[in-house]
């Protein structure tokens, strides 16, 4: 941006890249387990993962170029509204407290490793379970293409290809680079890679987060200042449509829109199939309470974030693309050395996410598409090869994203995913709590949301396309401006009970339900003396390791040793 | 449908525990949809306005609340595992 390559933070974000690629190729020996070439081990990591690991690959989920990136671009554009991200997080876990765990249980004891296997099984139904796979693997691709975005931000403002260079392939080759590397270690160690990588990730943006929360305020005079600059620069009227640009408190106007996208990413997160996938790596049932208690923390550093874009709004930084903003904060601000630390917390911080995305994709892909409907006795081994092409069709599928869709406004890529994937949640979370729902009235009710959120989002002009230029419409008999995503799951939902209620009093055939009451609160089989009988419950595929050995204390140790570092 | 039912799980009866496990998951949907509550500048902290610090705050607020609702449903399922009715609950999932 400010020409030139920037040297010394090129060199230090290189060394970091280097060290998790070879964390990465490594990460395939890390807690080696019997079977290596099961869907199990490659997509779930032998599903052995403790409280710990499990918060830094949920984290992983959370935490992403969104944070980085996206969310204070947002607020960087229009002030308040991007602060929605806080109040989506918060009620994340209350929510995820109420169905997570039954999840978990059910997956344990049927051997499930996607949602669409959980909803297969529960419903008997191939058609709402394609479905549901179909979804999230859409819905993945936008997010991972956020996740390239962000990278593609940070190379830009170091000077490495980006918007300043014309020829295309130079534009863009320092992306590819790191796209292949990402898609080359997630292939050769699948979720063990992120996993371990993300410890990195994690210490250094914690490390990053508060150098900047405490350094650049002071650099700026502190938040009165901060936010005076930043309320003046938010009110300057945009000359084209003679409105201020944003405002420091959510108007009256805006509230709709601030809450329905606050809870409606907070209802979709945990239909995306990499956070589920995350969810079915821990060990046992309480890992994901657990996690709910502490995963909050992630939550206040995503604010502090977030309050980052109106840092750059006071420093007077000025930039086409809004999601350069904070790359460019940090350059103006840090020493170039720590600039190349920021750069590499960004970068890796979307690599990891990108990575445990894709390999949640695959792995559905594979079950629910290849295995149900291709080759329906397909070995493991099959399996996980096809697992790992996927991953990698799946991380092309979000570069046509990239390439297709209006980079300046990212954390519409992420808004557009949550329209589609909340479509899943009637007929997985209903699924958990009750078997009333009839599986024709979830299929006709997905069919309707997703038809009518692409409708709306197809038909928001941004500012600079035609078409899926926003995620937020307004919502029919209220008139308020609201998210998409939530109009259409109230939609769904409202056509799922209708029409329930109309093919239960016809009597329309039911599907098979392989599940019993009693599966959705059993907890792992401990490896103690006396439990034995109860592994027989589990019909694993044959493909688990069955070693409840791990222990989760030694879990802790290792991770407290390796952030230590 | 912004909140899941709060004691709408498992087969025994409703219980107070399970009532104040429940208003602890479902009292931050009401404290942060209600956004008219805090769309406000003043009063500042530390220079902050209103609108975000109260944000913030709730993020420890759910985070305590969810840490009750948690103590509370493992006290009721230790206390389930103890009962000789269920001969299904098993193990020490949560023996740490």
């Amino acid at each position: 941006m400010n020409g030139g390559v920037n040297g010394v933070a090129l060199a230090v974000f290189v060394f970091f890249f280097l060290l998790v690629t070879v964390m990465g190729f490594r990460a395939a020996r890390w807690r080696k387990a019997a079977d290596e070439h099961s869907l199990d081990e490659w997509g779930l990591g032998g599903r052995s993962f403790g409280t710990w690991i499990t918060w830094f690959l949920l984290g992983g989920d959370l935490y992403t170029a969104y944070t980085f990136v996206a969310v204070p671009a947002a607020i960087y554009a229009a002030g308040a509204s991007g602060f929605f991200a806080v109040p989506y997080t918060i009620l994340v876990y209350p929510l995820i407290f109420t169905f997570l765990p039954r999840l978990w249980s059910v997956s344990h004891r049927h051997g499930y490793v996607t949602t669409s296997d959980f909803v297969r099984g529960r419903f008997g139904s191939k058609g709402l379970s394609l479905a549901v796979a179909v979804t999230g693997i859409l819905a993945t691709m936008p997010y991972i293409a956020l996740q390239l975005v962000g990278i593609q931000a940070v190379l830009d403002v170091m000077g490495v290809g980006g918007s300043e260079s014309t020829h295309w392939f130079v534009k863009d080759l320092p992306l590819l680079i790191a796209f292949g590397v990402l898609a080359a270690y997630t292939y050769s160690s699948g979720l063990r890679a992120p996993a371990l990588i993300a410890f990195v990730k994690d210490a250094l943006i914690y490390l990053v987060i508060a150098v900047a929360i405490i350094y650049i305020p002071i650099k700026l005079g502190g938040f009165d200042d901060i936010f005076a600059k930043a309320g003046d620069a938010l009110s300057q009227k945009n000359p084209a449509t003679g409105k201020p640009r944003g405002e420091l408190a959510s108007g009256n106007q805006a509230q709709w829109a601030y809450g329905t996208l606050a809870i409606g990413s907070a209802l979709a997160l945990f239909m995306y199939p990499h956070s589920i996938t995350a969810t079915l790596s821990g060990k046992d049932r309480n890992v994901i309470r657990r996690n709910t208690t502490i995963l909050p923390l992630y939550s206040l550093m995503l604010g502090f974030l977030a309050l980052l874009g109106f840092m750059a709004l006071a420093a007077g930084i000025t930039v086409d693309n809004g999601q350069l903003a904070i790359p460019q904060l940090f350059e103006d601000m840090f020493p170039d050395w720590f600039t190349g630390v920021a750069f590499a917390a960004i970068g890796i911080g979307a690599l990891v996410p990108a990575a445990i995305m894709s390999i949640a994709a695959a792995n559905l892909f594979t079950r629910n598409i290849y295995k149900d409907f291709l080759k329906p006795h397909a070995t493991p081994a099959q399996e996980t090869k096809v697992s790992k092409l996927v991953s990698l069709l799946v991380k092309v599928g979000a570069l046509v994203f990239v390439l297709g869709m209006d980079k300046t406004v990212a954390i519409n890529f992420q808004l557009l995913g949550g329209i589609w994937i909340l479509q899943t949640f009637p007929a997985l979370v209903g699924g958990l709590f009750t078997r009333w729902f009839h599986r024709w009235a979830l299929l006709a009710g997905w069919a309707v949301g997703m038809v009518y959120g692409t409708v709306a989002a197809y038909g928001v002009a941004g500012p600079a396309q035609k078409h899926f230029g926003g995620s937020n419409a307004e919502i029919p008999g209220i008139g308020e401006t609201g998210y998409i995503g939530v109009t259409a799951f109230v939609l769904n939902v409202a056509v799922t009970v209708v029409l329930t209620l109309v093919l239960r009093a016809l009597k329309a055939p039911d599907g098979v339900d392989e599940t019993r009451p009693e599966d959705y609160t059993a907890d792992a089989v401990p490896a103690g003396p006396g439990s034995g009988d109860h592994d027989s419950a589990r019909d694993g595929n044959g493909a688990r390791n069955e070693d409840g050995t791990r222990d989760g204390d030694a879990d802790g140790a290792e991770v407290a040793a390796t952030t230590a570092n | 449908m912004s909140a899941p039912p709060p004691t709408g799980k498992g087969h025994p009866a409703v219980t107070p525990a399970r009532i104040v496990a429940g208003l602890c998951l479902f009292a931050p949907f009401v404290g942060i949809l209600w956004v008219d509550s805090y769309a406000r500048i003043e009063p500042r902290l530390i220079g902050v306005p209103f609108f975000y610090w109260y944000q913030m705050l709730w993020v420890l607020v759910s985070a305590a609340l969810t840490m009750v609702a948690y103590r509370i449903v493992r006290r009721e399922q230790a206390g389930a595992r103890r009962a000789p009715a269920e001969p299904e609950a098993t193990g020490s999932g949560e023996a740490r």
